[in-house]
């Protein structure tokens, strides 16, 4: 019933087309103790757009759309709803004055169908049959509508990340949203994926929907937004119309500083092999051959990037280098053979031999999120001598060493006796490449650099391989951003269902040519 | 960052959930109609009025302590050991062999050789349901469960079979000789001029276990082998990442674990009966588990905990013996405090995390 009035309502005031703004924010603080997420910030957003809202990660982007969503309530400020002031004091309230939300980490019941999730919340009655028929044929609707296709049975947990993004906003369409913001919603997505959410998006725009979008990744602000909001240290820096700005500005504006958006690096001086690998296989628990016979090398001073959609066999790869999974073939490190399925099959082995690993998932790999920084600042190398005296670990020493540490590579804050948890992505990450870079390793294993990370971050990060790579040392890069592989890399393997398609060299190599590989189809350059 | 001061994370939760805890059960006892408040007073007078009721309430809180431990170095590595009672059983087996089958000329030398002897008995039951679970995957908190009955039935075994002395109407070994007798906390008090009740159980072994909390403590914390442990029990694979063994982590973290709980036999075995007795562990691995969680696996926590909890213990046989109440009240309230200060832990949390945002806001 109070769903129907807020439409009726709305639908007065925030037409497609009226002059009033779908949202307006007036104001809005917010303290987390003594932290200022959010300092008197004013927005407009007009019906029928899609407006970007930028900023690195600890900006404030997130807190301002709890508040926007009735997850926190604002100290100070006003929340104008096509016009109309509007409280919103929970979750229930911002759907009711509809709003919906995309979350980065989906809210959805694994176990459930589609249907069932899209109802979840929102049924008619006690019984489930009738609200299940309605939203079957709502959902058809939409589908045709906005090319929101999803099987309204299947089981979430057997769909792709891509679909059940779209359970998500088909979630949102069902309560009659007509604000949709989404939350960093290409972070787990696929090229193509993101291609056909941006054609959601667009398509709903044309129906007269108002679009958030809140991301740090400019190429899409650029492609997709109509204006574009920066955020910066919890402040709104500026508003602007995309069509009139850049990624250059864009990023200063984000970071307050110039930003190099390319990496800057001279010709590599490839050395000897350090890594060999020749005919490597895995097998998984379920019996499906993740690696299918891979070989590949990388000399001393280059950085080998693996291109590759996600799940084509080049996590299996890391984790096997890394000594976290078995493996059969042979590898080599520096002309010494690596034990791949014995007892020394393990990452202090590997340590031992050389090889450094930042893992793809450093939440869950890389860090222990309820350690301290100091803690982490060891992790994986905690049984070095040199941090032991006797039986006990040499914390104070570690906790000194920690502190020059995470000036050196200026993670923010500075403060070891922070739990990881704590760190925004960006400089979570730059712990974990902290700790593998400072024992110069040989052989840096690395796995999606910069995922999740902001774009100041970004830039660093980078000219930390490359400076690595400058002293000599092998580096073996994984990442499913193509950009990131060819700005980085002196030579581009890429690998699909678990071989290697082809290699060629990053000077050369072309988009298309790559994404034909990636895709499977070998071309003929291809050794 | 931290929504509240330490202090009251530490100290405030604590009491506040005890005294909701004592509020209901001054609630359930007024229900059986009886004086709640002359209830208190006789609990307290009975457990901490004199050296006697101490002598009890630390000889209790010792073995909860050993238990207590147990408990807490596996929730480190996230293991659940439920199996503290039957580690604590063969813990008195090891203890029970140890001083019988071999010549002592000294209580010192036998307690080190029977500390060693109960954590080994303690640590070796531990090990079996730890492998299962390394190697095999099965659930140690059913393990370890079973383990228990299959620990009572052997030790039932032995007592009225080999252990028995012959002719003996009751199913316990032969007393241990006097070469292994414990010092009581009346003889070692003595000689500092401090008064202790001779008839009350308490013993040397309550200073072991003081001591092992301070070990526990250095384990987990400063030693290598207590950060892989933390490690492991945070994040699987993260533990894996750095090359620590899912394998040898939950091995040696229960057979820690199981050492600890074992070694619980000193007191209640070789200080107290001084010989191994049909169900001596009487439900100590059990309450091992709500000290473990009262004092969130801290062992200076666990130390608190295991002395609140030997207070309940002994202040509960007082009542039952002076009073109408039952001896059953007494698990009604130990109940009690683990329901506030464990699972409804949130319930006092959320409120005070509020209170104490708001009393920053207005002070800033």
């Amino acid at each position: 019933m109070r769903q129907d009035d807020a439409d009726g309502a709305r639908q007065a005031t925030a037409a497609p087309g009226s002059h009033l703004p779908a949202i307006e924010l007036r104001g809005i603080s917010k303290a987390f103790g003594p932290v200022q997420a959010n300092k008197d910030i004013s927005i407009r957003v007009m019906p029928g757009t899609i407006h970007g809202i930028i900023g690195e990660n600890g900006a404030g982007k997130s807190t301002l759309m709890s508040i926007l969503y009735g997850f926190y309530k604002a100290d100070a400020g006003e929340i104008f709803i096509g016009g109309q002031k509007t409280a919103i004091p929970d979750s229930q309230a911002a759907i009711a004055a509809g709003i919906g939300m995309v979350f980065q980490h989906f809210k959805l019941v694994e176990n459930f169908t589609v249907l069932e999730n899209v109802i979840l919340g929102a049924e008619d009655g006690r019984l489930l049959r009738p609200s299940l028929a309605k939203a079957r044929a709502a959902l058809k609707s939409l589908a045709e509508e906005y090319e929101l296709n999803v099987d309204p049975d299947a089981v979430i947990e057997d769909i792709g990340v891509g679909q059940q993004q779209r359970v998500e906003i088909l979630k949102a369409l069902y309560r009659q949203a007509d604000i949709l913001i989404l939350d960093e919603p290409t972070g787990v997505l696929t090229p193509p994926e993101a291609d056909h959410l941006f054609r959601i998006l667009r398509n709903l725009r044309a129906e007269g929907k108002t679009i958030i979008l809140i991301t740090h990744k400019l190429r899409e602000i650029m492609e997709i937004t109509d204006t574009v909001s920066v955020m910066r240290r919890g402040e709104m820096t500026a508003t602007v119309k995309t069509a009139e700005t850049s990624p250059e500005e864009l990023a200063e504006l984000m970071v307050g500083r110039k930003v190099l958006l390319r990496v800057e690096k001279t010709p590599a001086v490839p050395g000897k092999p350090v890594l060999e690998v020749e005919d490597l296989r895995v097998t998984d628990s379920s019996g499906v051959e993740r690696l299918r016979g891979v070989s590949l090398n990388v000399r001393a001073g280059e950085v080998l990037g693996l291109a590759g959609v996600a799940g084509n066999g080049q996590s299996e790869l890391l984790e096997v280098l890394g000594g976290m999974m078995q493996a059969t073939g042979k590898v080599r490190v520096n002309g010494q053979p690596i034990d791949l399925s014995g007892p020394h099959a393990d990452g202090q082995s590997r340590r031992n031999a050389g090889i450094a690993h930042v893992p793809e998932d450093r939440q869950r790999k890389g860090l222990i999120m309820d350690y301290a920084a100091w803690e982490n600042s060891v992790f994986g190398y905690h049984r070095d001598p040199a941090i032991q005296r006797g039986p006990l670990m040499r914390n104070a020493a570690i906790l000194d060493h920690a502190e020059t540490q995470m000036q050196r590579f200026d993670v923010r804050p500075p403060n070891p006796r922070l739990a990881a948890k704590n760190f925004s992505g960006g400089n979570q990450q730059k712990v974990v490449l902290a700790r593998e870079i400072e024992r110069g390793p040989d052989l840096l294993l690395i796995g999606q650099p910069t995922r999740g990370v902001d774009i100041g971050a970004i830039e660093f990060i980078h000219q930390q391989i490359i400076a690595l790579r400058d002293a000599g040392k092998a580096i073996l890069l994984v990442s499913v951003e193509l950009d990131e592989i060819l700005a980085l890399s002196d030579r581009i393997a890429v690998i699909f269902d678990g071989r290697i398609m082809g290699e060629c060299a990053a000077d050369t190599a072309s988009t298309q040519e790559l994404g034909l590989m990636m895709a499977g189809i070998s071309s003929g350059k291809a050794a | 960052m931290e929504r509240m001061p330490k202090w009251a994370d530490v100290v405030l939760i604590p009491l506040i959930s005890l005294l909701l805890a004592a509020v209901i059960s001054a609630i359930v006892i007024l229900a059986i109609g009886e004086d709640p408040i002359n209830a208190v007073q006789l609990m307290v007078k009975g457990a901490l009025g004199s050296t006697y009721g101490w002598g009890y309430t630390l000889y209790y809180a010792t073995n909860f302590m050993f238990t207590g431990l147990a408990v807490a170095v596996a929730f480190h590595a996230r293991l659940f050991n439920i199996g503290g009672e039957g580690q604590a059983m063969l813990g008195g087996l090891g203890v029970a062999l140890v001083c019988l089958y071999l010549p002592w000329p000294h209580w010192s030398l036998a307690l080190i050789a029977a500390a060693l002897g109960a954590g080994l008995f303690g640590a070796a039951w531990a090990f079996l349901p730890a492998i299962l679970q390394a190697k095999r995957g099965s659930h140690i908190v059913i393990t370890t469960i079973m383990f228990n009955f299959i620990a009572a039935a052997f030790l039932n075994y032995l007592l009225v079979g080999a252990l028995k002395p012959r002719g003996a109407m009751d199913p316990s070994t032969a007393r241990f000789p006097e070469a292994t007798n414990l010092p009581s906390l009346h003889d070692i008090l003595a000689p500092l001029g401090i008064g202790f009740s001779k008839a009350a159980p308490a013993n040397i072994a309550f200073l072991v276990g003081v001591l092992a909390c301070v070990l526990v403590w250095l384990l987990i914390w400063r030693t290598r082998l207590g950060y892989e442990i933390r490690a492991f029990g945070h994040s699987e694979p993260a533990a894996l990442y750095a090359g620590i063994s899912p394998t040898k982590i939950t091995v040696v973290t229960m057979m820690i674990s199981g050492a600890l709980a074992g070694m619980m036999a000193i007191n209640n075995v070789m200080g107290e009966a001084e010989r191994l007795v049909l169900n001596a562990t009487e439900g100590a691995g059990f309450i091992g588990i709500a000290v473990a969680l009262m004092g969130r696996s801290h062992p200076f926590g666990v130390f608190l905990a295991a002395i609140l909890f030997g207070f309940l213990y002994q202040g509960g046989a007082e009542l039952s013996l002076w009073t109408n109440i039952p001896r059953e009240l007494i698990i009604v309230i130990q109940a009690l405090v683990i329901l506030f200060t464990g699972a409804l832990d949130n319930m006092v949390r959320l409120p005070l995390e509020r209170m104490f945002m708001a009393f920053r806001r207005m002070g800033a």
